[in-house]
């Protein structure tokens, strides 16, 4: 059985996690694309934390006799690896985005020397 | 003087219908300067709407619906337009009601005016089972946290005035933006007005919103529309509400 000790930090540990997400997007300082993966492992956290009957019944599934608690352990590693794999593809398509603007950038600062050069009213620098 | 007005027209991959929406809003408007902001399509809508008279702004990636038409209201801000249009690069926005948009804000009664298909009651437009709750819960949503009835949030087919246009140039959600842009306006002081009008059928293309992503629409709607609730925002400089 889970101790009630691990429950209730459990909860208060989820609960802040919640509130520091809303706070954050609130603040516009999370876009709440990236916000929603978040709030699920915060809510899956909160749920196993405080259903102590369903962690009991998961860790049967898996396997797990000895301490329940361990299930919520797995499970936060499992979400860490989630956002963490999300926010690799995130970062990949930014790489992308990137190279794309600066590709835009030098393609334009040298149409913009050209018509300089053409125009006359125009000095040049 | 008469208002310059700008139609702003948010397209991806519509070369079969982006010149028709073109060629309408010449004909229903002569002195409507026409923006069709290409969300980095991947056919000839760029050189489509060019060749029919446009101007066109295109996007160097795919940026969202809502970044679209947010480049579209820098665009009006940066070149001093009075008014501001958006509708859809597909057609089903007729270009014929836009009068009916524009009318609050020619008689200065409304900074936002929202062409909706429920504002009457007599629509003919029955959209399949599911859109309709989504559409009536995020009606109803707004409108309490608004503090303004709301018919139709998820429409597409908005006119602004200049304080509108200011605020969406600052400040305008990048995907599935209407819903929450709507609460966004109205929590600023921003009029709001309501016009019926009638969509058609989209003439080519499919609707965005495949049944996949619709959970997440609707989960990320909602976390915007509790997150805009808790912000404080300032009212705007010209709104009279």
């Amino acid at each position: 059985m889970t101790p009630v000790r691990v429950s209730v930090a459990g909860v208060i540990a989820s609960v802040l996690l919640i509130l520091v997400i809303l706070e954050l997007v609130r603040g516009r300082r999370l876009k709440e694309r990236y916000a929603l993966l978040w709030l699920a492992t915060g809510a899956v956290l909160l749920v196993l934390s405080a259903w102590r009957d369903g962690l009991n019944t998961i860790a049967g599934w898996v396997g797990v006799t000895s301490y329940p608690p361990a299930v919520l352990f797995a499970v936060a590693t499992l979400f860490i690896l989630l956002v963490l794999l999300h926010y690799s593809t995130v970062l990949s398509k930014l790489t992308d985005e990137n190279v794309e603007l600066a590709q835009r950038i030098a393609l334009l600062e040298e149409r913009v020397r050209e018509d300089r050069s053409i125009s006359p009213r125009v000095p040049t620098d | 003087m008469s208002p310059r007005v700008v139609a702003v027209v948010p397209a991806w991959n519509e070369s079969e219908a982006i010149g028709a929406v073109v060629d309408e809003l010449a004909a229903c408007d002569p002195d409507v300067d026409v923006v069709v902001v290409d969300d980095a399509s991947t056919d000839e809508t760029a050189a489509v709407a060019r060749r029919h008279g446009a101007i066109v702004l295109r996007l160097p990636f795919n940026v969202g619906i809502g970044g679209a038409v947010q480049t579209g209201f820098k665009y009006a801000l940066a070149n001093g337009y009075d008014v501001a249009v958006r509708l859809d690069g597909d057609g089903q926005h007729d270009p014929r009601e836009l009068p009916k948009l524009l009318g609050p804000i020619d008689r200065g009664s409304a900074e936002l005016v929202i062409g909706s298909r429920f504002a009457d009651g007599n629509g003919t437009y029955r959209p399949p089972f599911a859109r309709r709750i989504g559409i009536r819960v995020f009606a109803r949503l707004v409108s309490i946290l608004g503090g303004q009835r709301v018919t139709d949030t998820t429409s597409g087919f908005i006119a602004l005035d200049r304080v509108g246009i200011e605020l969406f140039a600052e400040e305008y959600p990048h995907d599935y933006p209407e819903v929450e842009a709507t609460l966004v306006a109205l929590r600023s002081g921003l009029r709001l007005e309501q016009v019926q009008v009638t969509m058609r059928e989209r003439e080519t293309g499919t609707s965005s919103i495949t049944f996949v992503r619709s959970l997440y629409y609707m989960v990320k709607v909602m976390l915007a529309l509790l997150v805009v609730s808790l912000r404080r925002y300032p009212r705007l400089e010209g709104a009279r509400r």
